[in-house]
């Protein structure tokens, strides 16, 4: 088991002749502690998938350099790395049994055959797959193929890490649940460096003790669940996570407090004044509230979501999503918001802005 | 409720049976009608019963054809479905040269067969052919008109030359199937080159190539035209596979019945072989 470090880390892959080069990771530096459980979060092509096989060794970045323990791996081919990796679809050896699946990746490193059993056994044991060692694993369901790919990895009694690369996407949901409380009770009872790409936020918040927010082939906030949510540092981890995502409305800068819509808001910071760029606030739609006075708005819709409705306001140009409970009261006549000023943000370009306290 | 039968719905089967009869259902039964009479023209038969089929399966000229056809299908089969395999391997999977791998590949596979005969036939000669007149001035002696095992060795790579490339393809389509993720999985397994062929590459190509040796079986063991074109059979009788065998008796000696007989006796071992060996490699599968 391994820390694992990336160090100025970039890639592009070879592209068409003509056409310019695109970096699918645009420098990452990371640091993955070891016996971490992490979620890498974001959507398609952002860079995910391409910053797992770096790790793994599948694929060797365009510059930069990977660390395991202090150690520069970033040339060791994919065997000597140590990694174990679940992919999307479950890959299983399917002329051999399932007891052959899983002693796999031992008998090619030569574990004795006593051994070899031995483990086996116990990772069936912890994957409930014991009474179908002997069954050929061709005839096995999306689920049991994907935990036969899962036990390969878990096998190995020396790997640094186990990378999951959205390995749920077949499953059906029922199992999912199953699965994933798995995957969480193994991560406790082994204590291995998981590392687990989704583009699903309740997965990777159910899932991780840190989260990494990958946007645009760039890591934008590593973070707990509570801190993504309460403090994004980007704009993008602010759409992304949370349901509704983050309202990001324009703003100025006036002595240090925003002002949107002619309204002088406070928020729990002073931004620097001579700040230059893209203005913007951010608030969730949970700190959005009705009030006497504040921001005039038109009401737009309103989704009952049981316990809570969502309601779309609109202000001249600009959509406010606002999350309220279910028993409150919708002022009938203009309607007037305020947002909480110790859950707005300041964004510069995208960036939250985080100096100075009021 | 009770149904009105009506039976005038079978006429619609008709043009199929209709079709079914004329292009395999009659001509059998032509053959079959030859192979159980004797015939001396005019329309005239006489009964013989199994006599032609008994004689035919007494007769040394049928054993020798007979073993040659296996010798030969089994060379080309040994040959071309190892080399089949090993030539889809190496193809490159992407990139500006599958394109121009895959129409060389094809090429051999759209020649007529008489020409490829001919082909091989100027080809080998030893004393113009560019095969022929460069293994005898390396000092080989070669002939292939005149010496049995150069004839045999001219049919098997021309066999070779011209068919591997159905296996390559078929391999090659099979290959592509293959998922990267098998792959990838195979080196974090730390599985060598030689694991995943065996335990990836193989298994995933086992249908097709269950077929390509299906169709490369049936098509080698009725090879004719390009032997005949080659060698004419011979020197002496040594290229003489079945189906020239069979020409032989049933137009050159017009030898009706024997060939009738020949001609059932010829597709029942075609269609055991090729069972016997479809049922083996499905019930594989199906464990």
């Amino acid at each position: 088991m391994s820390r694992i470090e990336f160090k100025d880390v970039r890639h592009a892959y070879p592209q068409p002749a003509g056409q310019p080069q695109e970096y699918a990771l645009k420098e990452v530096n990371q640091v993955w502690e070891n016996g971490g459980a992490y979620a890498l979060l974001g959507p398609s092509g952002c860079g995910k998938t391409t910053l797992l096989n770096i790790i793994s060794g599948l694929l060797t970045p365009s510059e930069g350099s990977i660390l395991f323990n202090h150690d520069d791996v970033t040339r060791l081919p994919t065997a000597e790395r140590h990694i174990a990796q679940v992919f999307q679809f479950p890959v299983v050896y399917d002329t051999m049994t399932v007891f052959d699946n899983l002693a796999f990746p031992l008998r090619n490193r030569h574990m004795p055959e006593a051994r070899v059993k031995e483990r086996v056994t116990e990772i069936a044991e912890m994957l409930d797959l014991s009474g179908r060692l002997h069954q050929r694993a061709a005839g096995l369901t999306a689920d049991g193929k994907q935990k036969i790919s899962l036990g390969r990895g878990l096998v190995r009694e020396d790997v640094n890490a186990i990378l999951f690369d959205e390995p749920l996407t077949v499953i059906d949901p029922h199992l999912k649940w199953q699965l994933r409380s798995k995957l969480k009770e193994l991560h406790q009872q082994l204590g291995v460096t998981m590392i687990y790409v989704t583009h699903d936020q309740v997965e990777a918040l159910t899932f991780a003790d840190k989260v990494v927010v990958m946007h645009d082939g760039t890591v934008v906030q590593v973070g707990t669940p509570v801190e993504l949510f309460s403090r994004p540092s980007h704009t993008f981890v602010g759409y992304f996570i949370g349901s509704p995502g983050m309202n990001v409305l324009p703003c100025s800068i006036e002595n240090g407090h925003p002002v949107f819509a002619n309204n002088l808001l406070s928020s729990g910071y002073r931004a620097d004044t001579d700040l230059s760029g893209k203005l913007e606030i951010g608030i969730r739609p949970e700190f959005v509230s009705f009030s006497d006075d504040g921001i005039p708005v038109a009401i737009e819709k309103i989704e009952d979501l049981g316990r809570y409705q969502v309601v779309t306001v609109r202000h001249e140009s600009e959509q406010i999503k606002m999350l309220i409970s279910e028993d409150e009261p919708i002022p009938a006549e203009s309607p007037m918001i305020s947002f909480d000023p110790d859950n707005l943000r300041i964004y510069c370009d995208d960036w939250a802005v985080e100096t100075g306290d009021a | 409720m009770r149904k009105s039968t009506n039976q005038k719905a079978w006429w619609l089967v008709a043009p199929v049976l209709l079709l079914v009869a004329f292009n395999a259902f009659i001509p059998l039964m032509t053959v079959v009608n030859y192979s159980l009479q004797e015939t001396f023209g005019d329309n005239v038969f006489f009964w013989e019963g199994v006599t032609w089929f008994e004689q035919v399966l007494r007769s040394e000229r049928f054993h020798a054809s007979l073993l040659r056809q296996l010798l030969f299908t089994s060379m080309i089969l040994a040959i071309e479905v190892p080399l089949g395999i090993a030539v889809a391997l190496s193809m490159p999977r992407k990139g500006p040269w599958v394109s121009v791998c895959l129409v060389l590949m094809a090429l051999p596979l759209l020649i007529p067969w008489n020409v490829v005969g001919a082909m091989w036939n100027i080809f080998a000669l030893p004393d113009i052919g560019l095969l022929g007149y460069s293994l005898n001035s390396m000092g080989f002696d070669y002939n292939f008109t005149q010496q049995p095992v150069s004839a045999w060795m001219t049919t098997v790579v021309m066999d070779v030359w011209h068919w591997t490339s159905l296996i390559v393809l078929l391999c090659y389509a099979g290959l592509c199937s293959i998922p990267d993720a098998y792959y990838q999985a195979a080196r974090i397994d730390g599985a060598t080159g030689w694991a995943v062929f065996r335990y990836i590459q193989l298994p995933k190509m086992k249908r097709v190539l269950t077929i390509a040796i299906l169709l490369r079986f049936m098509d080698s063991f009725m090879i004719y035209t390009e032997p005949f074109v080659l060698t004419g059979g011979g020197p002496g009788n040594t290229t003489t596979f079945l189906s020239i065998d069979l020409v032989k008796i049933a137009l050159g000696q017009f030898d009706l019945g024997p060939a009738a007989a020949m001609s059932l006796i010829y597709f029942l071992v075609v269609l055991l072989i090729c069972w016997v060996f479809y049922t083996l490699m499905m019930r594989n599968e199906a464990q």
